[in-house]
């Protein structure tokens, strides 16, 4: 799929992970999005976070990035225990997120987008779009160069114009922690390649990656482990060298781990 | 939205054409296309109305009037299209004006002269009766904005609320009464003869705009320059610099060709001894100061939308709600913000009213959140949220005034002009949403 190497997750033990969500527990008036559940993620790693919908993945991930603090439960950054209350707060941690919905003010053009709610200003206060734009325009030519709409409102750019807008922001931030929900959803076979490429060399930087997907063939392709959920609760953590597309399947479908899954719902689920 | 962008980016030189790019002469000088259609507008209304009225439309005394009645308006409509951009509206800034109105008359006819034993006219009280009144207009927004930021009740229903509570509380200060006659220094803010700048100000201040316009646009071009980022062709910078400097001339001009009344011309001659030539004395009037006022308002509050953090907010908010919270933007305050500005701006507008009125009376700016809403409208600004310009705003309660001006010029009476005037409002509207319609 791609050249570059896949830098090996460092072992437990050695280094603290990049990331480690512990018991973490969301409700909305009494019902458990997300219950009790743990995940990790280590430098230069991909988490696939797999499950149907309402399993609760965006909701777990809100929790990270600050769209939605957790009712219970903590976050370890490098071992450390942080406190997530605000998206600002995720963001002074390193911690950026690519929303399924991209989040993009629809009215104002990539540059403003880019910097929303850290705009560059001069010595006076004022913004600085100048030196905006031509931040935007270093980050779009890494990314994307045949974007050229730098004047216009996101609006008027296609989907695949408007989700390099929303990864741009990510990566110009440097972010550690990556955050993306359904990267791939709304864009073409070609544009998809190029997110693809583009999580493969972000994880050779080292970044660690957490790849929210219903698309079970983009996750074995980009992850190294797959945490799948099932209304709310945790299935399990698989290395994606162990399983099957099938077996993880199973875990999405039936909510259970492989090894307790019967052979007769397996074969239903591969009918 | 999954359509191709059309590029709007002028030709570059330098820069590779991937895709054949179709310029027109507007988008080579990159002004705002929706403006320039405002423009054009508004000077076809002039024409017809000077043809009309049998040249009566377009006569220097006329458009100085139209200028010093459109200033009030004006100066509310700035901060009601950032109101409305953010997806808010507020009904209430009529009778935030007339209570403001209220304190501002008390202020200078009842309550200073009392406590301090001054008289009406003493030196600086205008400055602390204004001053005092933008700060209640401020903290009366500001509560209304912290109740719909903070504890979000609507804003139509609290500034619904605040449009009976402030109008009671208007009456309630002065039991209904008249406050009048009003500090003869503050009345200078009203404008009329006294109240303006006279022919060298009004030259110096259109210099001084000349020269800011022409130094912007070379800050602009080098800055550019400086980042490699492509610029306009020299003759397009040129051609804007020299159409905005003709403008201005123009405008300062016309003010400058009003002569005050002879009358007034005469006294002041007497006054001042100064022999009155055997055609009488011409005195020009030059631009009144709530024009000026409005014109000072409108920039900064331009300076604030575009260039400024408070602004870029105001429109991502009203662009999306749900992106802006999650850029850790503190959406609360910012609307919060908006409201405080609306307020203070409302009570600048009673400070002009009141002071060309020369009394404070119960009404004032009955309906005026009416016709603030409809400029704004009028000029570009969307109901829907994030789009709207504060000069295209201006430009609005220039046109609303024009077609009341005019049509009084033509006999046309009041009730006939408030059906005319509703019937422009949704066909503007209407116009416009076909224009965004078509090209997105």
């Amino acid at each position: 799929m791609t050249a570059t190497e896949p830098v090996k997750p460092a072992t437990s033990g050695s280094r603290p992970p990049l990331v480690e969500m512990r018991n973490i527990r969301v409700s909305f008036g009494g019902v458990h999005a997300v219950d009790d559940v743990s995940v990790d993620l280590h430098a230069g790693e991909v988490v696939g976070l797999v499950g149907g919908n309402g399993a609760g993945k965006s909701t777990l991930i809100r929790a990270l990035s600050g769209a939605h603090p957790p009712d219970e439960g903590e976050i370890y950054i490098d071992g450390e225990k942080v406190s997530i209350s605000s998206p600002q707060d995720a963001r002074n941690l390193g911690i950026e997120t690519i929303y399924q919905t991209l989040a993009l003010a629809d009215n104002v053009d990539a540059a403003a987008n880019l910097f929303l709610g850290r705009e560059l200003t001069t010595r006076l206060g004022s913004l600085d779009d100048a030196a905006m734009e031509s931040a935007t325009r270093e980050v779009m030519g890494r990314l994307n160069p045949k974007f050229k709409n730098f004047k216009v409102p996101v609006a008027s750019l296609s989907g695949g114009q408007r989700q390099s807008v929303a990864i741009a922001r990510a990566v110009h931030f440097n972010a550690r922690i990556l955050i993306m929900d359904e990267p791939t959803a709304a864009l073409g076979p070609a544009e998809t390649e190029q997110v693809r490429d583009l999580v493969s060399q972000l994880k050779a930087q080292g970044i660690g990656i957490f790849l929210i997907s219903h698309d079970i063939h983009d996750v074995f392709d980009l992850a190294d482990r797959i945490s799948v959920m099932h209304t709310g609760d945790l299935v399990g953590t698989v290395d994606k060298d162990k399983v099957t597309k099938d077996e993880v399947l199973a875990m999405i479908i039936i909510g259970k781990p492989p090894e307790q899954v019967s052979e007769k719902e397996m074969a239903q689920i591969i009918h | 939205m999954t359509t191709q962008a059309e590029p709007i980016e002028a030709p570059l030189a330098g820069e590779p054409r991937g895709e054949p790019v179709r310029t027109s002469l507007l988008s080579t000088l990159g002004v705002d296309v929706r403006l320039v259609g405002m423009v054009v507008a508004l000077a076809v209304l002039w024409i017809a109305f000077n043809f009309l009225s049998d040249g009566r439309f377009l006569t220097p005394r006329n458009l100085w009037n139209l200028s010093v009645q459109s200033a009030a308006v004006a100066v509310m409509t700035t901060g009601m299209v950032l109101i409305i951009v953010s997806r808010n509206i507020d009904l209430s800034i009529g009778s935030i004006l007339g209570f403001t109105a209220m304190i501002v008359g008390l202020l200078q006819a009842e309550w200073i002269p009392d406590l301090l034993g001054l008289p009406l006219n003493a030196p600086g009280t205008w400055i602390v009766v204004v001053i005092l009144g933008i700060l209640v207009g401020a903290v009366i927004g500001g509560l209304q904005g912290f109740v719909i930021a903070f504890i979000g009740v609507p804003s139509f229903v609290v500034t619904l609320g605040g449009l009976l509570i402030w109008r009671g509380a208007a009456f309630a200060l002065a039991s209904g009464r008249t406050i009048a006659p009003l500090d003869p220094t503050y009345q200078l803010l009203g404008g009329g003869p006294q109240g303006s700048l006279g022919a060298t100000l009004s030259w110096v201040v259109a210099g001084i705009a000349i020269v800011a316009f022409a130094i912007g646009l070379v800050l602009n071009r080098r800055r550019r320059r400086r980042y490699g980022f492509p610029v306009r062709p020299v003759w397009a910078d040129v051609t804007i610099g020299i159409i905005g400097s003709l403008l201005v001339a123009v405008a300062v001009w016309i003010a400058n060709a009003y002569p005050w009344p002879p009358n007034l011309a005469e006294e002041y001659a007497i006054e001042n001894g100064i022999p009155i030539p055997p055609g009488g004395l011409i005195i020009p009037t030059g631009i009144a100061y709530p024009v000026l006022i409005a014109i000072g308002i409108a920039v900064l509050m331009t300076f604030i939308a575009k260039r400024r953090r408070f602004g870029r907010y105001v429109y991502s908010i009203g662009g999306n709600p749900e992106a802006a919270i999650l850029a850790g933007i503190n959406t609360r305050r910012t609307i919060m913000k908006t409201f405080i500005l609306m307020g203070a701006l409302s009570s600048i507008a009673a400070v002009i009213i009141t002071a060309r009125l020369n009394a404070s009376t119960l009404a004032l700016g009955t309906g005026a959140e009416l016709q603030v809403i409809a400029a704004a409208v009028i000029g570009g600004t969307s109901l829907a949220g994030g789009i709207g310009t504060i000069a295209g705003g201006v430009l609005g309660a220039v046109i609303m005034q024009s077609l009341s001006t005019g049509m009084t010029l033509i006999g046309v009476d009041n009730a006939q002009q408030d059906m005319v005037a509703g019937v422009v409002l949704i066909v503007a509207v209407g116009f416009d949403s076909w224009l965004r319609r078509r090209r997105v």
